[in-house]
């Protein structure tokens, strides 16, 4: 076939060589007339999905031939010097993964690694945490974030009685979407005050009150995606008794746990005075983030039941919404995790180099904020050191945020999310000449 | 009784405080599941003290030590990407690299469909998650379709088209009485099918019964398919695992492929490179043409994108950087054939054990049947007689892992095989 032939040439003559031929069958001899599946493929209807609105951003950006283009899109850390970073813990913690010479990669159980089931419930929950130690707890290692929230999901939309789930506007743009092929209704409660560009508690409240008894609630652990609002612990306490008072189910989603304040055990306040209740709840983590294992795709989803009983029951029905989806979950990166959780000194490096990153981070927003006042912008800016964990809610429209990307090749969500992850010192005064560009040119 | 505890536990939680204790449990009536029969074999092995036992159950590679194997061109490669500088996300379809030296491998090194751009293809959670993803973007773009799947199967492929909620028939395959194919039957159910219908085809090494349509069967298959206007979607998660050749063992494929169908593939490295725990697979469907494929493409992100946003990078890039490179693909590709070959020959062991302890049955299937398992014949009773007298541990349909057949134990299992076998 010569190379210098079109796709559609060869397509053509592809389709000459069944027609021309007698379609005969190889056995028998018999010919048959032209079949249905020379018409066309059954996917023929298909039509092309729009782009993920968040990766979306990171595909535009790669794009541009500018210099000074800046990408505040996808939430992935970047050091001062704008690259990915791999944590030292994670590089030590591979390469005795490396040199183990006797280790094998057969499948994991269905419920993956049992180490790192315990310590991530450990890690989530606290070490000394009464519902570990009365086996309240089933754990199963799933795919980062996402992968927790669809199998936890899953798992409520075939054995709880109240198939809907409220979440917070705005939210992640992936959630409700995982929710609905999961199999749940999705209904939101208001959360972000635009007024305010800080917590619209009274809302919440108000919503959260009227919602069906038994409703799930999916909430943020810390440092809520996208607008870096979270409630205080007096609120989080109101929000406790409220969800309890009405039998609303927890659902929290914790992206962040040490990323936010630079303490895990901070980040984890809002799970810990729902779990020290006695109550049942569900738990999303992931080590995306604040191990910077990223594409390795290692998390958890953590059900805290009544009893141990429940909780074994609970366990192997999980495994029944795992295995037609995956069989197992990848073992790499919890391997990882549990090597650098389990060992002392590594977990204390880790804290240390997750602290550098969540200071860092509160650096940039210092940084920005200083750099808006310098120039006068107008406008109250202060929300920008108040939230908290990777991501500012701007406040921006979507008209400003266009501008922003035409006239300055600056890469951010429409809805006015930046990551402050994508800051670094140099790049501060860029970003702050876009935002005064665009507040004062572009309504 | 429940209710009485469940009463009582309210009145005496009644005085707590305000919370949740007065609650009792959201999941009191879930119940137990059943366990997984695979994967439940390997638990009663490990919690058997016995020095004679044999796992026979799950299907991973043993050597001729009975110890499981990480192949060098792999070790190799993980070598080369320890210390990676990146462990960001994929894309939402996985690792580009990775999918274009896989698809390499089922379609042909020259493949025209590969250069036209024509193959809609994602990474995915192995064969397990090719196969959900598929069976999703089924439902969700050919709602009023079903799947014909063979009898038997791998039971998880059941389970798998049930969570996608795709409605499913069934197609007869094997034949106990010769403990091969049915082909006469299969050629009726694909006759009687509607047409248009979806069917899964296993590509090779045919799991559980390692018995393989011949190429002439394929042949006829693909002729009646195409009088039908059937959907083929194969799962071949044996790539040179069958014959040692992984061109040969895509042959069913490659008949396929030349008769035109527009067919859909799931693919694992699970077995073929060793790499079960790290969930490396890929999803194929061929389409008209490129703009086709590219929106096909994007429909199956976006189910990805729904359950774990985006695919495990480390096995990715291990598959990568053995395909990637000439030496170690030639590595890999001997590496294949070492254990394709070390498997046909405990398939002659075996049989030979048995003929040789003077065995009245007929043992030929073990050596006509190829792949990882054998479908022995042996009934659930003498499965257990097995398991409880020999120690003997394998799946009740009598499904032998040859992978678990060493030298060490073969005469031991023709022994206890003739056993329970003799007075049938």
């Amino acid at each position: 076939m010569s190379s210098s032939s079109s796709p559609s040439d060869r397509r053509l003559s592809a389709l000459a060589r069944h027609l021309s031929s007698p379609a005969e069958s190889p056995v028998a001899g018999v010919s048959a007339s032209i079949t249905s599946s020379d018409v066309g493929s059954v996917f023929s209807h298909v039509v092309r999905a729009p782009e993920d609105p968040i990766l979306g951003v990171t595909v535009a950006y790669n794009k541009d031939p500018s210099p000074v283009k800046l990408n505040l899109g996808v939430g992935a850390y970047r050091t001062e010097e704008g690259k990915p970073l791999v944590l030292n813990v994670v590089r030590k913690a591979e390469q005795q993964l490396v040199n183990d010479r006797s280790r094998v990669k057969e499948y994991l159980p269905i419920v993956g690694l049992a180490e790192f089931n315990k310590l991530s419930a450990k890690l989530i929950f606290g070490a000394d945490s009464p519902a570990i130690q009365s086996n309240r707890v089933t754990t199963v290692q799933c795919l980062s974030g996402t992968g927790s929230l669809r199998v936890g999901g899953e798992f409520l939309a075939r054995h709880y009685h109240q198939q809907i789930i409220y979440i917070p506007l705005p939210t992640w743009g992936n959630h409700p979407k995982v929710f609905t092929l999961a199999g749940l209704s999705v209904k939101t409660y208001r959360y972000y005050d635009p007024a305010t560009r800080g917590l619209d508690f009274k809302g919440l409240m108000e919503d959260l009150g009227s919602a069906p008894s038994g409703a799930v609630v999916l909430l943020h652990a810390c440092a809520h995606n996208p607008t870096g609002v979270d409630p205080s612990l007096q609120q989080w306490e109101q929000i406790r008794q409220l969800m309890r008072s009405k039998k609303l189910l927890p659902f929290f989603d914790s992206a962040y746990q040490g990323f936010a304040s630079g303490s895990l055990d901070k980040d984890a306040q809002s799970v810990r005075i729902f779990v020290a209740d006695g109550g049942e709840c569900l738990v999303a983590q992931s080590y995306a983030k604040n191990m910077g294992l990223y594409g390795e795709r290692v998390g958890a989803l953590s059900i805290v039941c009544k009893t141990a009983d429940v909780a074994g029951k609970v366990e192997s029905q999980l495994k029944l919404v795992i295995r037609p989806m995956y069989s197992n979950p990848p073992i790499h990166g919890a391997s990882i995790v549990a090597a650098i959780l389990r060992d002392r000194n590594l977990y204390n490096e880790w804290t240390i180099e997750l602290k550098a990153m969540a200071d860092r981070i509160i650096s940039m927003r210092h940084q920005l904020s200083d750099a808006l006042r310098a120039r006068g912008t107008p406008g109250d800016w202060s929300h920008i050191i108040k939230q908290i964990g990777m991501f500012t809610f701007t406040g921006l429209n979507a008209k400003q945020v266009a501008f922003m990307t035409k006239e300055y090749h600056i890469y951010m969500t429409a809805d006015g999310r930046i990551s402050m992850a994508g800051l670094s010192s140099r790049t501060v005064p860029h970003l702050a000449d876009a935002i005064h560009a665009a507040v004062t040119r572009v309504v | 009784m429940a209710m009485r505890t469940a009463i009582s536990s309210r009145i005496l939680s009644r005085a707590a405080l305000p919370g949740a204790r007065s609650m009792s449990s959201w999941w009191r009536s879930v119940e137990p599941a059943p366990k997984d029969p695979i994967l439940g074999v390997t638990e009663a092995f490990l919690a058997d003290p016995s020095p004679d036992k044999v796992n026979v159950g799950v299907g991973a590679y043993r050597d001729d030590n009975g110890k499981p194997v990480v192949l060098e061109c792999v070790r190799e490669a993980e070598r080369r990407i320890a210390g990676n500088l990146k462990m960001e996300y994929l894309p939402m379809g996985g690792s580009v690299n990775m999918v274009q030296e896989t698809l390499k491998l089922a379609y042909g090194e020259n493949s025209e469909f590969i250069k036209d751009k024509r193959i809609a293809a994602v990474q995915s959670l192995s064969g397990t998650g090719a196969c959900r993803l598929f069976a999703d973007f089924q439902k969700r773009f050919r709602p009023d379709s079903q799947i014909y799947i063979p009898v038997p199967t791998w039971a998880n492929h059941h389970n798998i088209w049930r969570d996608a909620q795709v409605p499913q028939r069934s197609y007869h395959y094997y034949l106990p009485e010769t403990r091969g194919l049915d082909f006469a039957a299969l050629m009726d159910d694909v006759k009687n099918a509607p047409d248009g219908s979806f069917f899964l085809l296993h590509a090779c090494a045919h799991n559980p019964t390692g018995v393989d349509p011949t190429e002439v069967q394929w042949r006829e298959i693909s002729y009646q398919f195409k009088v039908k206007g059937h959907f083929a979607f194969f799962d071949m998660a044996y790539q040179g695992f069958a014959s040692g050749d992984p061109e040969r063992d895509a042959k069913s494929i490659r008949i396929f492929l030349n008769d035109g169908h527009f067919i859909g593939i799931s693919q694992s490295y699970a077995k073929n490179m060793g790499l079960y725990g790290q969930r490396v697979g890929c999803l194929s469907v061929l389409c008209e043409d490129e703009k086709q494929a590219v929106a096909v493409k994007s429909q199956l992100q976006q189910l990805a994108r729904r359950m774990y946003s985006n695919p495990p990078l480390h096995g990715a890039l291990i598959v990568s950087t053995i395909l990637g490179d000439p030496d170690l693909k030639k590595l890999w590709l001997k590496e294949v054939k070492v254990m394709a070959d070390r498997i046909i020959g405990m398939r002659t062991a075996l049989r030979e054990s048995l003929e040789k302890r003077g065995s009245t049955l007929s043992w030929r299937h073990i050596t006509d049947q190829i792949g990882m398992f054998c479908y022995s014949g042996l009934t659930p009773e003498q499965v257990d007689r097995l398991t409880n007298e020999y120690h003997i541990y394998m799946t009740r349909n009598g499904r032998i892992s040859m992978a678990g057949v060493t030298t060490g134990n073969v005469g031991y299992l023709a022994n206890a095989i003739h056993e329970v076998t003799k007075s049938a």
